[in-house]
Formats: structure tokens, C-alpha cells, sequence
């Protein structure tokens, strides 16, 4: 059976924190839990000027990949609210495919 | 001709398995927003709100929705929500012990008594209507002003209109057209796909932060759309957001000091002869002279008083010459005294590379059928009725193109009239959704406070109580949200293509809770009950709509119709100029006196402006106040957005505060450790008008003399304090009154000095 995960594109996640409250909704979680959480890297000035600064959000333990929502044909409540549309659902095999079509910034999340 | 299309099939409401009702509609406000229309899919179960969801099926959020929607069920069932009319005496005005429940014919009887009462003695003008920015009320202010109250004394207390009037100013006179935006498909069934649609090669993105904004109807993420599909960024912004950090070129100019680089990059464009000659020869007035004018800014001298390195504005230059290119401009060039010059130099770049309302460049805003955009006598616009009233709106005397420009009153001499009573008494204040003693709208709002304590009469209309209704109103009325009622929002009423969305009545209303529109027709009725009945707008919600919905061009659906479909989308052509689609006449061409993009404005020249954009050094700055360096060796800037918020909204919303406690101002790591400030510690900003506090958050997104500071902060939690702490985090208190540009339009929000310090405990 196929491994399911997700897809983040750093390089256009902009920290909207829509995944964060979406998945809350979802889960049904209190206040200060969370089912995916949004990390942030940097932002500092690189040698060369330019900025290093990511936003990356991670699944937490908390994560079912959405199995109810998925099942009745719709996409995780992450990936269908984030408003930049970075995340992204599938299967490993998949993901690794695009993953290597986008060829940067991007990592994939098995929760 | 424009186009509005249905966009999608899906019923308006379906049942799910369980019982659990999903309606679809758009949003708008409360709570507040600028009117993007997201799509939404909210779960009812049993009467009750259970959730709210994305809707795929809406053309440009596709399903995206940010936290503010995603936290509505949160803001429905608020238990601080005003759920019924409440009245209190005039003398206990700021006890929020005092309040008395009533019912709304009570509360109409008192505020359509004391109209009369207050009308008669002092004139129709002595009655006031302020509302909030961007809030669906905006939409009625006008008409309740105007139409409902017979007054002319609509009030925007915002020091220089400093909220897109400016930009629309420039807009009118220069480009000789309405509201204009960044072309990305809006109205395109396909969007980006659609054969007609080119990508811009560029982006400028000017003062302006689009992904948190969303301003006037635009759905700012759709930048990120376009960046992945190769659209180059030019962002100029003296703080590094999130797009600057992803540009090709981040212009980091010093607060204020816009006008010269804008004017450095036209000098580059004409002075390597980058620009269109066929569209200037045939399409612009005025190119000599301001080529002329743009040769006294070469990139060195920009670089002097701007900080961007004269190579970056080359580059650049050479960028945003291409074609297609395009540009995002923002608030913080209203918020400058020298606004029109910013806004005429930036579109100036586009006007003479012939990137306007060509596919992937600016779109020019279109012309409604009335002909007008906002002002009264606004330039080319079709005057309905002319005014005959002798004594001026408050302001206009003493800035006589306010006439020209905006149907209310000029802020910052309103604040006089308050004080004065010149030119005419303002008595009763009618406020809707406006929380204006709160560090946004009003620069020293204490002031504006003092000068509205003692009036005769307030009644304010929110859905939370605010600091501004229990320091002012004898009366407040409770606002329905977005899915207590019905209403339409699309992309700058029109003038842009885009959605064209129903917002449709999803949930009973709260308690007694009655929509904006609702509340201004119930008024209606009791003054004007003699209206003529073919003046079917006034008849209920549905007929005003559908008269709305008939004023735009080219549309003749109806209301109901609309909620059927849920979601339009509504197109407007390119090259409206060549159309004859800009002007009243129908001839091609612009909607300036000369018929072409005016880069020499003969209006500006008519009323006694220099007819070509200047630099004003900031009026505040180190160069202007040398003796304050020493003291005040930082300079602020205010407003960055935050996803969490819109203006002074959403505070009490327990899981936004969540993820942005308090008010925050940003500092640069080395001017943090000479200050002795770490991140989290509470700090105050203070300069000679006023302090605040904030906490600090250490990052090199400022440079190191500059701080960004949070707007809108108060506290709702502190009950027990005055007015829910709202001086506590108030940056608009070290803000100057009436420093505005010579037209009146245009203050000073940013670009102001201070220091900083710790607060200790």
C-alpha cells in the first residue's frame, strides 16, 4: 500500500499560519496544540547580501494527513486553505517527483 | 464592454449525510476586511455554526482563506459580541457600568428625535457620519450622509485623507482614469491561462504589503501566483517584507523620501532612452517638461537623499522599463505630504514605457456609468447636482481642490471644526464601524477624543464594544457579521475586473443584530418616508442591492439572481483609451482635461500645485530638524499588516492572539543591544508629542536607525482599565496634526523621530 505525505515549497510559504488554524479546526484541538506549527529560519543577511529566510511548517504527531476529509475526495485542510498553495498532499513516490521537478527549497513531511 | 460570468455550478446550499447544512458565500465584513469576497463554506448544523471552510469554486482565492475566516466560529460566538440596541446617559459617557438594554425602536426613536432636535437648531451639516476604513459600512457612508441625513458632513479623520485618496487623486489627474491595480487576470475565466493575458516581466510593489493587506478588494497572495510563474519583483520599502526579501531589487529607501527615488528612475528610463516614444507621442501631455523636471533627480543625487545605492536604482529602472511591467502601489504613499508627487512620478514610469492597461500592465480602473470616481466635481466626471450651499464642508474653504476630490470633509481642519465650530457646528456624531480614538485612523487621537467628548450626540454602530463607543456614544447599535446578512462585494466596486460575489444570510443574526444597510434603510424609512416609490433602493436590502449591482456597466442581473450564483466574475477590456471606454464623451482617449495621460497636470496647475512631481524632504526628518537628532536619533514608520488583523479588529479573538500577542515593534539587532533591549522586553517609543509601548522584536528587516511599529493595538481583555488600555500601545499619539501636503491630502503616519528605552517591569 502507498505511503501518503506532504509537500512543503519553502521558498514560497510567506508564514501565513492558515495551516496551523485550519488543522486546529479540523482535529478539534485546543487552544496551544497544534497539528502542524510553523517554524521560522532566520531571516539574517547572507554574505552575499542576500536574505536566508524560510518558513517552514511541520506536522505534528497530531497529523491523520486529514484520512476523513481525504476519504469523501477532498485534500488535507492544510493544503486547501495556505494561501500561498505550497502545501501540497500525495504519495511519496509522487512527492519525490515533484520535489525533484521544483529542484529547491522544498522538504516532505511524513507525520 | 465588460463581462460578468457565472463561475460555477455548485448549489448554493447542500445537506450533507448528518444533517449538517454547507452553505457558500463571500466574505466582507464584520469582522472586517477590504473586501477581497473570499469564497466560504460554512457548516451549520441544528442552527448552529459548526465551521468555515475555503471554497474551491471561487476564481481567486480557490479555496484559500486566511486565519481571520478560519476563526469565524470564534468571533460569532464571542460572549463580548453587542448583541442588542443599548442606550446611556449623556453624563456617564465612558462608564461601562451604565449601559441600559433597549429595543430598536427605542433606540431609532432617540437617534431620529435627536436628528430633528439637533438639525433644527444647528443645520442639516451639524449632523456627522464617520465610518471605518475598508469596512463594508464604507460603502453606505455616503448615502446615509448624503442622501439619509441631508448633510454634507461625511468624516474620514484621517490626517490628510491618508488612505488612497492621494493614490486616487493622482490616479484621476495624471492617468485620467478610476482605481487601478497590478494586472493579474482577475477577470479571466482561465486567469493566467487565458490566451488574451500576458505575465508582467516585473512587478514594483511601492510602500505597499500586499500579502497581509489585501487592499480594496485585491487578493494579495495572487503576487505569489505570479512569482511562481516567473513574475520579478522591484520592491521599494524601507522595511525588508517578505516579497522585498524574495526581489531582485529591495530599494531600502530612508522613511519618506519616495518621491526621489521614484523620480531617480524615470531619469533613467529617459536618459538611456528606455521609454515608449509612440505611446508618450500619441497618448501623453506634458513629456518635455516632465522629462525636464526628471533630469533634476540623476541617480547619485537620489542615492544622497534616499540611501539606495545609485546602482540598485539603474537596475531597477532598467527592470521595470520592459514590457509588460506592472505595479503594486501602497498606503504609505498617501501618508507622505508629498503623495501626489509619489504617485504621479511612480505611475509616470508606467505611463511613458506604455505599460497602462495593456495585458500584464498597470489596469487602468474603469469609468462607471455616472461617469465619476469618488469626488464631487472630480475632473471628467459627470456633476449630478451641483452645490449650491454657500458655506463650504468643513476644510474646503481653506482647501479649495478637496471639492475636486472627495465627497466628505477635509480630516485634519475637521478636527478644527470640532474644536470651533467653523464653519458650522458638527453636533451628532453617527459612527459606523470606525474605532477612531485607537492608534489607526486619527493621528493624536487623544485630541480628537477631547473634541468629540462634549457633542451633543453619538450613537455608534459595531459588533464589540471598542474604547471610541464607551468613550463617546449615548447609543450603540449591534452589527450583524458577514453571515447574519446580505450584501455584494467586488474588486473596488468595479472598477477593477474581478469578483463580483453575494454575500448571503447563512445564520439567523445573533441576538438582535441588524447589517449596516439594514440599520441605514430602518433610518430611512423614518425620515424620509415621503420618498418617491420609484426610488425603489430605498424599499429593503434586496432592492439596494440590486440598484447597486444596475450601476456598474454592462450588468443588469439582479440580486437574487447574484446569490444563486454565489460567485461572478466580472471582466473589464484592455486598452479602455483606445476604446473610448475612459472618458463620458466615449472618445478615445483619457479622462483628463487634454484627453491624454497628463505627465504636465494641468488640474494640479489650475489649482495652484507645481504641475510636475517635487521631492519635500520629510518635514520631520534629521535633515529638517537637525536640533531633535541628538534626542531622537531613531525614526519610526507604522501600519506593517499582520495576517491577524485588520486595523483595530480582531483583539479579542483568543487564537489570533495566539499567534500575534501584543504590539510589537520591530528593531535592528545592533540598535537593540546598544539599547539594552532583548527580544519579548516591553519598550517605550516616545518623541516630544507623545509615548507608547510595545514589545520589542529584534530583526534586520529595519536598518539600524529605523523601528517598525504595530498599529491598532487595544486591549479588550483590560476590562477593568480605561477605555480597554488603548493609550498603552497608541503610536498614532506621537503623531503630528495637520503637517499635510499643499492640496490637503497627505500626513506624515511614518517617517516621524523618536527613541526608544526599556520599560522596566
Amino acid at each position: 500500500m502507498a505511503t501518503y505525505g506532504l509537500m512543503i515549497d519553502n521558498e514560497y510559504c510567506t508564514g501565513c499560519h492558515s495551516c496551523e488554524i485550519a488543522c486546529r479546526n479540523e482535529l478539534d484541538l485546543p487552544k496551544g496544540q497544534w497539528g502542524i506549527k510553523l517554524l521560522e529560519l532566520g531571516p539574517w543577511k547572507k554574505l552575499d547580501g542576500k536574505w536566508e529566510t524560510k518558513f517552514v511548517p511541520v506536522p505534528t504527531t497530531y497529523c491523520t494527513l486529514c484520512a476523513e476529509r481525504v476519504e469523501a475526495g477532498g485534500v488535507p485542510a492544510c493544503a486547501l486553505h495556505c494561501l500561498a498553495d505550497v502545501i501540497e498532499y500525495g504519495t511519496l513516490e509522487e512527492l519525490a517527483v515533484k520535489m525533484a521537478e521544483k529542484g529547491k527549497q522544498c522538504s516532505m513531511f511524513l507525520p | 464592454m465588460s463581462e460578468l460570468r457565472r463561475v460555477s455550478d455548485t448549489p448554493a446550499v447542500e445537506e450533507l449525510a448528518d444533517g449538517t447544512k454547507v452553505f457558500r458565500t463571500a466574505q466582507w465584513s464584520p469582522p472586517g476586511c477590504h473586501g477581497v469576497g473570499c469564497g466560504l463554506r460554512v457548516f451549520v448544523k441544528d442552527g448552529r455554526l459548526v465551521k468555515v471552510e475555503g471554497d474551491p469554486d471561487q476564481p481567486i482565492t480557490n479555496g484559500r482563506l486566511c486565519v481571520r475566516c478560519l476563526t469565524l466560529p470564534e468571533y460569532y460566538y464571542h460572549e463580548d459580541r453587542l448583541l442588542y440596541p443599548m442606550k446611556r446617559a449623556r453624563d456617564q459617557r465612558g462608564n461601562p457600568e451604565a449601559w441600559e438594554r433597549i429595543s430598536w425602536d427605542e433606540a431609532y426613536d432617540i437617534l431620529v428625535s435627536k436628528y430633528w432636535e439637533i438639525r433644527e437648531k444647528y443645520g442639516p451639516d451639524s449632523i456627522s457620519v464617520w465610518t471605518g476604513t475598508g469596512r463594508e459600512a464604507s460603502a453606505y457612508q455616503f448615502q446615509l450622509c448624503n442622501q439619509v441625513f441631508h448633510s454634507r458632513t461625511a468624516i474620514h479623520a484621517n490626517g490628510g485623507w491618508s488612505c488612497i485618496i492621494p493614490r486616487q487623486t493622482a490616479m484621476d489627474w495624471v492617468l485620467g482614469c478610476a482605481y487601478v491595480e497590478y494586472d493579474g487576470a482577475f477577470g479571466f475565466e482561465d486567469r493566467y491561462d487565458d490566451p488574451r493575458y500576458e505575465l508582467p516581466k516585473y512587478m514594483l510593489v511601492w510602500g505597499r504589503n500586499p500579502l497581509w493587506s489585501n487592499p480594496d478588494g485585491l487578493f494579495g497572495h495572487s503576487v505569489i501566483d505570479m512569482m511562481k510563474r516567473g513574475t520579478k519583483l522591484i520592491v521599494a520599502d524601507p522595511r525588508a517584507s517578505w516579497l522585498a526579501m524574495h526581489a531582485e531589487y529591495h530599494l531600502q529607501l530612508r522613511p519618506g523620501t519616495d518621491t526621489a527615488l521614484a523620480m531617480a528612475l524615470n531619469n533613467v528610463i529617459i536618459e538611456e532612452d528606455l521609454y515608449d516614444h509612440e505611446f508618450v507621442e500619441y497618448w501623453c501631455y506634458g513629456f518635455d517638461e516632465y522629462a525636464e523636471r526628471m533630469r533634476t533627480m540623476p541617480p547619485e543625487k537620489a542615492e544622497e537623499i534616499t540611501g539606495v545605492p545609485a546602482d540598485d536604482i539603474r537596475a531597477a529602472a532598467r527592470c521595470l522599463a520592459q514590457k509588460p511591467s506592472t505595479a503594486s502601489v501602497g498606503l504609505k504613499v498617501d501618508q507622505n505630504p508629498n503623495c501626489i508627487q509619489i504617485g504621479h512620478a511612480v505611475w509616470g514610469i508606467f505611463a511613458i514605457c506604455g505599460n497602462l492597461d495593456n495585458p500584464g500592465g498597470v489596469k487602468l480602473g474603469q469609468t462607471m456609468k455616472n461617469g465619476g470616481s469618488t469626488g464631487r466635481g472630480g475632473v471628467g466626471m459627470t456633476v449630478q447636482k451641483e452645490d449650491e450651499n454657500p458655506i463650504p464642508i468643513a476644510g474646503h474653504e481653506q482647501y479649495p481642490a478637496m471639492d475636486f476630490i472627495i465627497n466628505t470633509t477635509q480630516p485634519d481642519c475637521t478636527l478644527d471644526t470640532l474644536l470651533t465650530g467653523s464653519p458650522y457646528p458638527i453636533e451628532y456624531l453617527f459612527i459606523q464601524s470606525s474605532n477612531f480614538i485607537s492608534s489607526c485612523i486619527t493621528q493624536q487621537p487623544m485630541r480628537w477624543l477631547e473634541a468629540c467628548r462634549h457633542k451633543e450626540f453619538c450613537v455608534a454602530t459595531d459588533i464589540f464594544m471598542n474604547p471610541t463607543i464607551q468613550a463617546l456614544a449615548d447609543l450603540v447599535l449591534p452589527v450583524s457579521t458577514a453571515l447574519e446578512h446580505e450584501g455584494l462585494v467586488t474588486f473596488h466596486g468595479c472598477n477593477q475586473p474581478g469578483q463580483f460575489n453575494a454575500l448571503t444570510k447563512v445564520l439567523e443574526p445573533e441576538g438582535e443584530c441588524k447589517s449596516d444597510l439594514e440599520i441605514m434603510l430602518d433610518i430611512d424609512h423614518r425620515i424620509n418616508p415621503d420618498r418617491d416609490p420609484s426610488e425603489k433602493k430605498w424599499l429593503d436590502t434586496q432592492s439596494y442591492l440590486t440598484d447597486k449591482i444596475r450601476s456598474i456597466p454592462d450588468v443588469d442581473i439582479d440580486y437574487p439572481t447574484l446569490q444563486e450564483w454565489v460567485y461572478g466574475q466580472y471582466e473589464v477590456p484592455y486598452k479602455q483609451y483606445e476604446l473610448g471606454l475612459l472618458r463620458a464623451d466615449g472618445k478615445p482617449g483619457f479622462k483628463s482635461p487634454t484627453g491624454r495621460v497628463e505627465l504636465f497636470s494641468t488640474v494640479m496647475q489650475h489649482l495652484g500645485e507645481d504641475p510636475l512631481p517635487y521631492y519635500e524632504e520629510p518635514r520631520f526628518s534629521k535633515i529638517s530638524r537637525p536640533e531633535w537628532a541628538e534626542e531622537y536619533p531613531l525614526t519610526f514608520v507604522t501600519g506593517a499588516r499582520q495576517v491577524t488583523s485588520f486595523h483595530t479588529e480582531h483583539r479579542m479573538i483568543d487564537s489570533l492572539r495566539e499567534i500575534h500577542s501584543y504590539a510589537t515593534v520591530e528593531i535592528h539587532p545592533s540598535m537593540a543591544e546598544k539599547q539594552g533591549i532583548h527580544e519579548g522586553d516591553w519598550v517605550y517609543i516616545e518623541n516630544p508629542w507623545g509615548r507608547c509601548k510595545m514589545v520589542a522584536k529584534i530583526t534586520p528587516v529595519v536598518k539600524e536607525d529605523v523601528i517598525s511599529c504595530d498599529h491598532g493595538w487595544w486591549y479588550p481583555e483590560d476590562k477593568d482599565k480605561e477605555l480597554y488600555s488603548v493609550w498603552k500601545s497608541n503610536i498614532n499619539e506621537l503623531m503630528p496634526h495637520k503637517e499635510i501636503g499643499k492640496l490637503g491630502l497627505g500626513s506624515h503616519y511614518g517617517a516621524i523621530p523618536c527613541k526608544i528605552y526599556r520599560a522596566e517591569g
